[in-house]
């Protein structure tokens, strides 16, 4: 039974930047949809406005005009309470530059989504059964002997599946990626592909940007954004 | 569970405490804020208590040379009929000693070498003065037998006298008095103007003024620069011969009182008053009762204010140097506290994105002020407490060693720097600097906090 026909739907979403005394258009009216347990791949040139249109999906940045609506609600009407929760709970982010905690562990950036949502004492409960999720996720994602280690310690591609981890950790029905293997090599970067991939077919939504067309190829669905569109 | 839950961790999140301390060890700037935050309640501390030990201490000594309270004349004349009020005085409850006390100038010296001085006479029976305040501490050769302190030891037919430390001995280079076993023997000559009720000069044996000569008994030691270096104590009887106060009615300046134990020093002064103004009612028919309404009755903080208020002076002024020290720490706390939450912009958009609260990056940072305030303040103390203790070993070893002093013994009158930590004062120190830490890390993390995830996550990007 699904209350609503698309997971995320926007409707004409437009921002500008200020820079100065110009205002600088990046996004002119995005229209777009996605479907439970879709692959979707939004390329678009350096600069069309991906990472722009990427925060504003996962709640982290506002929409100058336009709304978008996450399960058929609208993300402008959630509280500041619903909007910490919704980006603790309901979508998971991966970033190009993998924002990775450098002062915890891996196995600790993995759970710290979980860690986030806990009082102390309900931490102390929870602990080991978090402890265990991401050792799970560290292990799918072939990184169960760095669980200890520190972020800097570790490769890009290694990193990036920290985040990936960590994106995953509280089970988010939407994972937004940002040019995922933006900073790695193509080897590396086809095991995080591979990575995705893999989760996509066991049913987990996934969004991701990437200006590489090759790379967007490996979703099911492609869409193009120029010039602040949707084409 | 939820009730407990808001008690024991008062909703704290436990990211926060894991991410507070590991900011503190894992950032070497924070080591700069923690050793800023040490440095200055260092210093405070050592100030501070320096100077209210000095302070304290040169209260003290006012207080122990004159008593609890004086009901006394400024004029040289006196007032009569003082042994009726200290009649009176001594049937209250709630008076412990009373000194009747003679105090005039005198031109003092050798007899015979013509180099007289001005000094400060003050005639007292010293049993009843040591009751009163602190005299028989003052002294060196009879602080236990005080009663005997104006019987030379060798009977001459002379009467004793004490005269302030300052005027018989000399310091040396350290800053020490070297006093003989006994008394040396010298002569003093002293010489009074001796005054009638109205304040005329009495004709006198030779002359004006009435001159006798005393055998050096004793030196009196109060610490206060300005008394060591002009008192002579002599007899009462003696004294008041020759300020020609010896007639009928006999003559005072004042009468020192100290109260029983328990007793406040405003309420004891107050009854003191009303008692005064009382016993001035009953003589008013008397001769000379005008001398009474030149009398006051004073605490010991009033009659000596003059020299108080100036030591209180410097210690408010030192109080605002060290207000800016403060503000100056709290602006490096600041300073130290924007660049580290700078530094850690991107770590508060990856928290957002991952759900946390303004409300909760906001605490976050607080609690790392905290620990760093608490941290700072706690080494500052122990150094300063260090310092403190060893304060008097370090001043002796610079001067033994390189000659340094902080101020010239020869002058001087420091004896020991003070050194015992107040706890008020502590708390009031390390209050402020947790206090200034917390300040210098709120703004910058409201600040920090109130960006939307996107725009601190880009910096790494740009
Ligand atoms: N905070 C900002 N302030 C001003 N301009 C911005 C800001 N963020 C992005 N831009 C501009 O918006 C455009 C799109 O940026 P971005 O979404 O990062 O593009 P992409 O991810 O597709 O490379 C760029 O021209 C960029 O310079
Ligand atoms: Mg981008």
């Amino acid at each position: 039974m699904k209350k609503h026909d698309y997971i995320l739907q926007t409707r004409g979403i437009h921002k500008s930047y200020r820079m100065g005394a110009t205002e600088v258009k990046v996004l002119k009216g995005v229209n777009l949809a996605v479907e439970e347990g879709e692959f979707v791949a939004i390329v678009g040139s350096s600069g069309s406005g991906k990472s722009t249109l990427l925060h504003i999906l996962g709640g982290l940045d506002k929409p100058g005009r336009g709304a978008v609506s996450f399960e058929g609600r609208d993300l402008s009407r959630f509280s500041a309470g619903e909007l910490n929760r919704f980006r603790n709970k309901a979508v998971g982010f991966v970033f190009q530059f993998y924002h990775l905690l450098d002062e915890l562990s891996v196995l600790e950036n993995v759970f710290l989504p979980t860690m986030v949502s806990k009082s102390v004492i309900g931490w102390l409960g929870y602990r080991r059964q978090a402890r265990r999720r991401a050792r799970e996720l560290l292990v799918q994602l072939g990184l169960s002997d760095r669980a200890n280690h520190k972020p800097y310690q570790l490769s890009g591609g290694e990193r990036q599946r920290v985040a990936i981890g960590r994106a995953l950790m509280n089970a988010p029905r939407l994972l937004l990626a940002d040019e995922p293997t933006g900073n790695l090599d193509s080897a590396t970067g086809n095991g995080i592909l591979d990575s995705l991939e893999e989760l996509n077919k066991a049913g987990q939504t996934v969004v991701m940007v990437t200006h590489d067309e090759r790379i967007a190829q490996r979703a099911r669905r492609t869409i193009t954004l120029a010039d602040g569109k949707i084409t | 569970m939820h009730w407990a839950q808001s008690v024991l961790a008062l909703r704290s999140r436990m990211y926060k405490i894991i991410l507070a301390i590991r900011y503190l060890i894992r950032c070497r700037i924070t080591y700069f804020a923690v050793l800023a935050v040490a440095l200055c309640v260092w210093i405070v501390v050592i100030v501070m208590t320096v100077m209210t030990g000095l302070v304290g201490g040169y209260k003290l000594k006012n207080h122990k040379f004159v008593g609890d309270c004086v009901v006394g004349t400024k004029s040289l004349v006196g007032f009569a009929y003082y042994e009726d009020f200290i009649k009176m005085l001594e049937d209250t409850d709630y008076v412990e000693g009373v000194s009747p006390v003679i105090k005039s100038y005198a031109l003092a010296g050798q007899p015979g070498t013509g180099q007289d001085i001005r000094l400060e006479m003050i005639g007292v029976d010293p049993a009843r003065h040591s009751q009163a305040t602190g005299f028989a501490e003052t002294l060196h050769y009879h602080v236990d037998d005080v009663s005997k302190v104006f019987e030379p030891r060798e009977d001459g037919g002379l009467s004793g006298c004490v005269i302030g430390i300052d005027r018989i001995l000399e310091r040396d280079s350290n800053g020490r008095y070297t006093a003989g076993p006994y008394p040396a023997d010298i002569e003093v000559a002293v010489s009074c103007f001796p005054l009638t009720s109205r304040g005329a000069l009495v004709k006198a044996t030779t002359g004006l003024v009435n001159t006798k000569t005393f055998y050096y008994s004793d030196h009196s030691r109060t610490g206060l620069a300005r008394v060591d270096s002009s008192v002579i104590y002599l007899p009462f009887e003696q004294a008041q011969l020759l300020c020609g106060m010896g007639g009928v009615p006999k003559r005072v300046n004042a009468i020192h009182i100290k109260f029983k134990p328990g007793v406040r020093l405003q309420e004891g002064c107050q009854d003191v008053s009303s008692l005064w103004r009382m016993f001035k009612q009953a003589k008013t028919d008397e001769s000379q009762s005008y001398l009474l309404d030149a009398v006051t009755v004073q605490s010991w903080r009033v009659h000596r204010r003059m020299f108080i208020a100036a030591m209180e002076k410097e210690q408010a002024m030192l109080t605002v140097m060290f207000g800016f020290v403060g503000i100056t720490t709290v602006f490096i706390v600041f300073v130290v506290f924007y660049m580290i939450v700078s530094h850690k912009r991107k770590d508060i958009g990856i928290l957002k994105s991952v759900g946390v609260s303004n409300a909760n990056i906001v605490q976050l940072f607080s609690g790392f002020a905290f620990l760093i305030g608490v941290l700072g303040s706690s080494i500052g103390t122990v150094a300063g407490w260090l310092f403190l203790l060893k304060i008097n070993r370090i001043e002796t070893f610079l001067f033994e060693r390189f000659g340094f002093q902080l101020w010239d013994r020869v002058i001087f009158f420091i004896g020991d720097i003070p050194n015992e930590v107040e706890f008020k004062v502590l708390a009031v120190i390390v209050l402020s600097a947790i206090g200034a830490c917390l300040l210098g890390a709120l703004v910058p993390s409201l600040q920090a906090a109130s960006l939307r995830p996107a725009e601190t996550l880009q910096v790494g990007q740009l």
